[in-house]
């Protein structure tokens, strides 16, 4: 990996950051079998905002930690980059971790002991990196916490640590970042500040990030959405607005679940 | 509410299942004391009661010397054949045994060696045939001067075969004899459990074992038929009047037995005291653990209190669990108890072939069981259920867990009950009396409380610097964070092993101290070239042939050889160690003992020196005299004659060889031996060694090998009371582990988010080991800093009695910290497995 190089440059002759093919997971067995995604294909593309959508147990979380390398699936295959990740052992699945993965998630998830600045630096220590100053102070910039590195997480608003956990997941450049409802925790000024940041990694350092939410507005950042329900993909948009992600959500709920919610 | 308690008790069955091991273990070996003594008892009761089933009335004289078997032997009297006659002649009367029965008679094995004791008695007695339970197994009885018959045990001990030609050791040099008969007791018993028995006929009996023809140890008296054993006794003592002690045989068997039991229960106080020290570390365990499952339960008990709970239901229901897990404990532990305990009954029972009497359960073992199992438990749960009262109920809605509290207050009492601690150790080491052990024991408690209040202001400073050892990778840096995280929570999980440790250090720290003053003393002391001397055992001095002095004198390269006899005497009717030897002046040279008063010339007939300590005491001065009564012969008075300067390794009285003859053994037990200059030491060290091959226990050293050998016996006592801290120590490191499991199950999101970001599972392992290592090793730190201060203060406390220079024990000091975190990691092990299993996804999902 040239790292050196400026990431929007980072393109190779594939254009997919993660791939699943033909993937299913199903939890438990006989009576109490529970089928959560049934033979998904998708490909999210290198360098774009994906969002992840559909009502609860539609299957979009188990999605995610599958494309992740988090949860294993039952049949199919998942790529993370060009390598597939089903089939790795723990060991592997923590070296894709390392260099390919970054998470965000809705509890922000920092270590208490760590100051914001060594929470941000985490994933590179582990990996025994030397984090690259240019790209440590452009991160820092962007969302906005020059002023904060030396506090502990509990000095710090939810907005702010959900900042420095953006960080914490973009300072090593992942192939993909994956956020598991970034802004699930957060008043609705933060979400936008930090669905901001996220927008702008991708428009203007070309990362890969795929988001599973519950919020239109949020979704509506993304380049691409993609609609599960009852463990299949159902629906996609592309250059979304909050009123074409809700309107699509309405439709999916009448023809997909007819006589349920709503 | 009681259906609540039990319910989230279920739910956390781990924790409570290393706090409830904590009390177990230590109530195991309370029950377990108790069980052991018990049994041992017993057996002794049967052993003596069997071996008097035959003597219906004792007579015994009353000892020359009585002393206290904590201080020495007592020396026994004697009776005379006159008395015997006497006896005999009593009206009911059947038949009277004399018995001749003294400690001393060593036996040489098949391998040259004495047959050695562990400490039970190796008697020389007479032959009195097939009498008193005695059986014999092999052979005939002795019916010549030069016959033995000796008892199964030590005829298993010493693989000799009747007709064998045997060295015996007695108050006489080695004599040699023919093995004629084996013996043992009645109902299979292979003797009077583990103590040797010679028989020899009995006018040599009197002459090895007593140096008196003609006198008995006792009278064994058999009734006429129809005699009351009781009204004989009396009969009997109205006759000899109040010079002999008379007892009936099964007063007498209670007495032998008593005594026994009188060293058993000091025995069993010793062991409840390291159950004592091995359950005050439980309390921190369970105090600690309770502390976190409230802090855990925080947002629980607020919502009980915001339903309606009292303040007093919630302290109920903390104490309920305190309760359940105490009572569980006490049975398990009672129930493990007496399977310890009948183990190292039996145990023992192989070893000493003693014949163990049943297992039973003692009273105050179930007692006691009870009694400090539930006790511990509850009292160590009482101040966190204090803590849970005091939780708001507006908690229950609260995001957060209370901030730490600061630990000022704490801070404090620590300092004060500590700086108690310390003013009741100093205060106890200068005072004399019986309030002193309670002091220094309050003390020692005092000090333990105090610096556990104070370790966790300690934590942070002390495992940050510790901490940074392993900071050089991302794991061992996470893991010094986490252990620094609740200092409260690591400071007593280390303190809890900091009192074993302290313990330890302060025994070690004392022993080293007196090993260094003694040996520093010695070493300049001592000016003898080699030592010639046995290694006591009690109730016997070893000895050499006094005849062998001339031919010592005769080896070549030897300049001069002083001897000196040694037994107990009462002087002034104070019990004291009597020294003779031939020629004051070379002792005075080969020890460099000085003069103090009076002159040092060899006391003549009738002349005394003695230590101006003892002077002192006694209030003595060049010219008075003194009554001094040896444990053979009359009261006679010595004049003092000169007075030396107290030496750490020597002092007492020292007589001419006018005394020699009222000892009990007539023989030199040391010589000090001065080469001639240019001597070929080797060849002078042959040369003595030849001469005493019939003393197999005398040994030729020179003053290295001497010292090692003396105070090798520290280094035992040293190992003995690390065995029985280990109990303590093994609680503890259960604490670490109870601290660390906890600290994975709070920390699962954690771990889990840890591994989600590329923490591999060795580097997890890695972290939660770092963290263990500096909570084990900080406790040993605390207990090597507490151990090297209680040490220099018992040093400081008896500086009077020799101990002059303070030395810690730094290479031991070492171990104990590579132990500690070898424990560390040993600790850590399944808590790491558990941290490194931990699932990635449910861990973050984890609400």
């Amino acid at each position: 990996m040239t790292t050196a190089a400026p990431p929007l440059i980072r393109q190779r002759a594939e254009t997919s950051a993660a791939r699943a093919s033909q993937v299913w997971k199903v939890y438990g067995t006989g009576e109490a079998q529970v089928v959560a995604l049934r033979g998904v294909d998708v490909e999210l593309e290198r360098g774009r905002f994906t969002a992840i959508m559909g009502p609860s147990g539609s299957g979009k979380s188990t999605l995610m930690h599958c494309l992740a390398g988090l949860d294993s699936v039952s049949r199919g295959q998942v790529f993370v980059g060009d390598t597939e990740v089903t089939g790795l052992n723990d060991a592997g699945l923590t070296r894709l971790r390392r260099e390919k993965i970054g998470f965000i998630f809705q509890q922000f998830n920092l270590l208490p002991t760590l100051t914001a600045q060594e929470n941000i630096l985490l994933p590179l220590a582990i990996a025994g990196r030397k984090p690259d100053q240019q790209w440590f102070q452009t991160v820092i910039d962007t969302v906005g916490l020059g002023d904060r590195l030396g506090h502990r997480p509990n000095q710090l608003s939810g907005g702010q640590q959900q900042r420095v956990a953006c960080a914490r997941a973009l300072v090593s450049r992942p192939e993909v970042v994956f956020a598991d409802e970034p802004t699930g925790n957060l008043d609705s000024r933060s979400g936008a500040e930090v669905l901001g940041f996220l927008r702008r990694s991708v428009t203007e350092y070309g990362q890969t990030i795929v988001m599973v939410t519950h919020d239109a507005v949020a979704a509506s950042y993304a380049d691409r959405v993609i609609f599960l329900a009852d463990g299949q993909i159902v629906a996609e948009l592309t250059g979304p607005t909050p009123e074409r992600v809700l309107d699509t959500l309405k439709s999916l709920d009448r023809t997909a679940q007819p006589g349920t919610e709503l | 509410m009681l259906r609540a308690t039990l319910k989230s008790l279920l739910a956390r069955k781990l924790r409570l299942v290393l706090s409830g091991l904590a009390v177990l273990l230590g109530v195991m070996f309370v029950s377990g004391s108790f069980v052991l003594t018990d049994a041992l008892g017993r057996s002794f009761d049967n052993m003596f009661s069997s071996a008097m089933a035959e003597t219906d009335v004792l007579v015994t004289a009353r000892p020359a010397i009585d002393v206290s078997e904590l201080e020495g032997e007592s020396v026994p009297g004697m009776l005379a054949a006159a008395d015997r006659d006497a006896v005999a002649a009593v009206p009911g009367v059947a038949e009277v045994v004399g018995v001749v029965q003294a400690d001393g008679a060593r036996v040489i094995g098949t391998d040259g060696k004495v047959v050695a004791s562990f400490g039970p008695p190796r008697f020389g007695a007479n032959w009195t045939g097939e009498t008193g339970g005695l059986e014999l197994r092999e052979g005939r009885g002795p019916t010549s001067a030069d016959e033995i018959a000796v008892n199964v045990t030590l005829a298993e001990l010493s693989k000799l075969k009747v007709g064998d030609r045997v060295g015996v050791l007695t108050t006489q040099p080695k004599k040699l004899f023919t093995l004629v008969g084996v013996f043992g007791y009645e109902g299979g018993l292979p003797g009077q459990g583990p103590v040797h028995e010679v028989r020899f006929t009995e006018p040599v009996a009197q002459e090895l074992m007593l140096g008196a023809p003609g006198a008995y140890t006792s009278l064994s008296v058999t009734a006429a038929p129809g005699t009351d054993p009781a009204a004989l006794r009396d009969a009997i003592k109205s006759r000899l009047g109040d010079k002999y002690v008379v007892q009936t045989g099964q007063e007498a068997a209670a007495a032998i037995a008593g005594d026994f039991k009188t060293i058993l229960s000091l025995f069993n106080n010793i062991l409840l005291g390291f159950a004592g020290v091995a359950l005050f570390v439980g309390t921190f365990l369970i105090l600690n653990t309770f502390s976190i499952i409230v802090a855990q339960r925080t947002r629980e008990l607020a919502l009980s209190r915001a339903l309606g709970a009292s303040r007093r239901q919630v302290i109920g229901s903390v104490m309920v669990e305190a309760l359940a897990i105490g009572l569980l404990a006490s049975v398990l532990g009672l129930a493990a108890g007496v399977g310890v305990g009948a183990l190292l009954a039996k145990l023992a029972a192989d070893f000493s072939s003693l014949v163990l009497a049943s297992i039973s359960l003692p009273l105050a073992a179930v007692i006691s069981a009870f009694a400090v199992g539930i006790g511990v438990t509850v009292i160590a749960a009482l101040l966190p259920a204090l803590r849970a009262s005091r939780v708001p109920p507006v908690a229950a809605l609260q995001e957060v867990a209370t901030p730490d509290r600061p630990l000022t207050r704490l801070t404090v009492s620590g300092a004060s009950i500590g700086a108690l601690g310390a003013g009741a150790i100093a205060f106890g080491l200068a005072t004399s009396g019986d309030a002193v052990m309670w002091l220094l024991l309050g003390g020692v408690l005092a000090t333990f409380i105090g610096v556990s209040l104070l370790s966790p202001v300690l934590a942070r400073p002390v495992v940050s610097v510790l901490g940074r050892l392993f900071s050089w990778s991302v794991p061992g840096r996470l893991g010094r964070l986490n252990s620094g995280r609740n200092p409260r929570r690591t400071a007593i999980t280390a303190a809890a092993l900091m009192v074993g440790v302290a313990l330890i250090t302060g025994v070690n720290t004392t022993i080293s101290s007196a090993d260094r003053s003694l040996r520093g003393d010695a070493e300049t002391g001592f000016q003898a070239d080699l030592i010639i001397s046995g290694q006591e055992s009690p109730g016997v001095l070893p000895t050499f042939d006094e005849a062998l002095l001339p031919r010592m004198r005769a080896v070549p390269g030897i300049g001069t050889v002083t001897a000196e006899y040694n037994d107990q005497a009462l002087i002034n009717e104070e019990p004291s160690w009597a020294a003779a030897v031939t020629d004051l002046p070379a002792v005075v040279r080969d020890l460099s003992l000085v003069a103090v008063a009076g002159s040092l010339a060899q006391p003549g007939p009738g002349e005394v020196v003695v230590d101006d300590q003892n002077a002192t005491e006694a209030g003595l001065t060049v010219g008075s005299t003194v009554t001094v009564k040896l444990p053979k012969g009359e009261p006679a008075s010595y004049r003092i004659s000169g007075v030396y300067q107290r030496a750490p390794f020597y002092g007492g009285y020292i007589f001419g060889t006018d005394v020699v003859p009222g000892m009990r053994f007539p023989q030199p037990s040391f010589a000090y031996v001065r080469l001639a200059d240019g001597a070929d030491d080797a060849a002078a060290r042959k040369g003595l060694e030849a001469l005493l091959v019939d003393s197999p226990e005398m040994l030729v050293e020179d003053k290295q090998q001497y010292l090692d050998r003396e105070l090798g016996e520290g280094a035992q006592l040293l190992l003995m009371i690390q065995i029985l801290l280990g109990l303590a120590i093994v609680i503890a490191v259960l604490g670490v582990i109870n601290t660390l499991a906890l600290s994975v199950l709070e920390r699962t999101r954690e771990l889990g988010l840890l591994r989600a970001i590329g923490l591999s599972r060795a580097a997890t392992m890695r972290m939660i080991t770092v963290e263990a290592v500096v909570i084990t090793v900080f406790g040993v730190l605390l207990g090597v800093a507490v151990g090297i201060g209680l040490g220099a203060a018992v040093v400081q406390g008896l500086a009077d009695e020799g101990l002059s220079t303070l030395s810690i024990p730094w290479p031991a000091i070492g171990l104990y910290l590579a132990a500690g975190a070898a424990l560390g990691v040993l600790a850590a092990v399944l808590p790491a497995i558990r941290a490194a299993r931990i699932n990635v996804l449910t861990a973050i999902a984890h609400e």
